[in-house]
């Protein structure tokens, strides 16, 4: 009984503290349409952690997560008219970032591509078939540390689409609902639920053989990696 | 009941299956599926341990130290701001001196036909000496007031500034436009004051509109500081010297734009 009450406590005293922010943002906010541009920084001091493990998250990498950190304060900044003073910024400056780190992921995708010559691609094409197949069972040796499993998912994270990426860390890490996760993908809740759902699948796909039961490496995956099943069994 | 799917399982999983207790009983007893359910949670439990790299609490204020230089004076007001009618003054003003311009040019008899192009530069010139002029005089005016300001009984505590801060702000539209248009014609020497006084007139438009003595003696010393009231009146004296002689041409070549820019 004690122990609900302290919890109950607790809670309150979250969202007493959340809605301090929330309205001490309010205020930054109209300060700096009033011409205060000082006023700014308290926002930005207050949320960039935030937005920095977001952007990180997405980008996968701490210079590009940086510069979206930075630019998605430049554009809330620009466009804070445009912001409704009883939403809250914190999420809306999140979308920013996230709808910028998108942008950005699909243009580093295009470059990448663009810089792959046609050379390097007819090479790839004639390879041998068998050479292509990764040899992705791991040794014991080389699954000693946790730095294999973490390059293991930093490439599986890569190869999902910038759309999948964005649905599985805003939903996964960041525990945002499925409508904020659509609204941030131009889509219907339903084809955010779907884009969510993918990229667990491709990310299963991709280190369920690393992966151990309770979610640590799997030392004796060199000979045994599980293999995902079907839709049915 | 058929093994659940793998759809069927995340969904439950994130908690937003309808059929949550049919799906809950059949894990109970089904095996299979119960290893399958944890080995997604496996997955996704492994995918929790990636690290995020961590910044420190003074991130927020380097991120602020960053962005500060390369944020505009003033927030963005979007679509609103166009709503303001000061911004329609501004821009209605604007348009009327593009517009007489354009006219003048068009009717503006060239007086032989190897110096058209001169002559049209000289009517847009003349357009935009005025419009300029005018504009600088109304600065004047401010600035003047504001510099000659003070608590109007002994002893008051506030000084309201607000209707300064008014002029102010609408003159801020057109100096920017003048200022980008004095830039593009290279006249360094004018958009250099123009860019001094954008400045000052900021300064005033983004102080608060009540001032105690102390807090306008310091905006007054800033106002001095750029010299900017002599500046004003320097080349509003110079723009209507221009005026007034009709034939005076504007610098065509560019070596008379840096002698000019230079003087």
């Amino acid at each position: 009984m004690i122990r609900m009450s302290e919890s109950a406590g607790r809670t309150q005293d979250r969202e007493a503290l959340q809605n301090a922010a929330r309205e001490s943002d309010a205020i930054a906010v109209e300060r700096t349409l009033a011409g205060e541009r000082d006023a700014f920084r308290s926002l930005v001091e207050r949320h960039s952690q935030q937005l920095f493990r977001l952007a990180y998250r997405m980008t996968g990498n701490e210079h590009d997560a940086e510069e979206v950190v930075q630019e998605a304060f430049l554009r809330a900044y620009k466009n804070l008219g445009q912001f409704g003073s009883r939403a809250n910024f914190g999420t809306w400056a999140y979308r920013i970032a996230a709808n910028y780190a998108i942008d950005r992921m699909r243009q580093k995708r295009n470059e990448e591509a663009r810089r792959q010559t046609p050379s390097a691609l007819a090479e790839e094409q004639e390879q041998d078939p068998l050479d292509l197949v990764p040899d992705e069972r791991p040794t014991p040796d080389r699954l000693a540390g946790n730095t294999e499993l973490r390059k293991k998912m930093e490439e599986a994270l890569k190869e999902l689409s910038s759309s999948e990426r964005t649905a599985f860390v805003m939903r996964h890490w960041e525990g945002c609902a499925i409508e904020e996760i659509a609204a941030v993908l131009k889509s219907t809740t339903s084809a955010a639920k779907n884009t969510v759902f993918r990229s667990v699948q491709k990310l299963r796909r991709a280190l369920e053989p690393y992966v151990g039961a309770r979610g640590v490496l799997q030392a004796k995956a060199a000979g045994a990696a599980p293999q995902p099943r079907g839709t049915e069994l | 009941m058929k093994h659940l799917t793998e759809e069927q399982l995340f969904a439950y999983r994130e908690g937003e299956t309808t059929q949550r207790e049919a799906i809950a009983e059949h894990l109970t007893s089904c095996t299979a599926c119960r290893t399958e359910l944890d080995r997604i949670e496996a997955v996704l439990s492994a995918l929790d341990n990636l690290p995020v790299p961590e910044r420190g609490p003074e991130y927020g204020r380097a991120v602020w130290q960053k962005i500060a230089p390369r944020l505009p004076e003033k927030a963005g007001r979007g679509w609103r701001a166009w709503l303001e009618p000061r911004r329609w003054v501004a821009i209605g003003a604007m348009a009327a001196v593009v517009a007489a311009a354009f006219v003048a040019g068009r009717w503006s008899k060239p007086k032989d036909a190897g110096a058209p192009a001169a002559s049209v530069a000289q009517v847009r010139e003349r357009v935009l000496v005025v419009a300029v002029g005018e504009h600088l005089g109304k600065s004047e005016m401010v600035l003047m007031e504001l510099a000659n300001a003070a608590p109007s009984a002994s002893g008051q505590k506030q000084i309201n500034i607000s209707a300064e801060q008014r002029r102010a702000e609408d003159l801020l539209d057109a100096n920017r436009l003048y200022r980008e248009t004095a830039q593009h014609d290279g006249d360094a020497a004018l958009a250099d004051v123009l860019d001094d006084l954008e400045r000052v007139l900021l300064d005033v438009a983004h102080s608060p509109q009540e001032l105690t003595p102390a807090k306008l003696e310091s905006l007054q010393k800033r106002i001095e500081a750029h010299g900017i009231l002599f500046k004003v009146r320097v080349v509003g004296k110079e723009l209507q010297e221009k005026e007034k002689t009709p034939n005076s041409a504007p610098p065509a070549t560019e070596s008379e734009k840096r002698e000019r820019n230079q003087a």
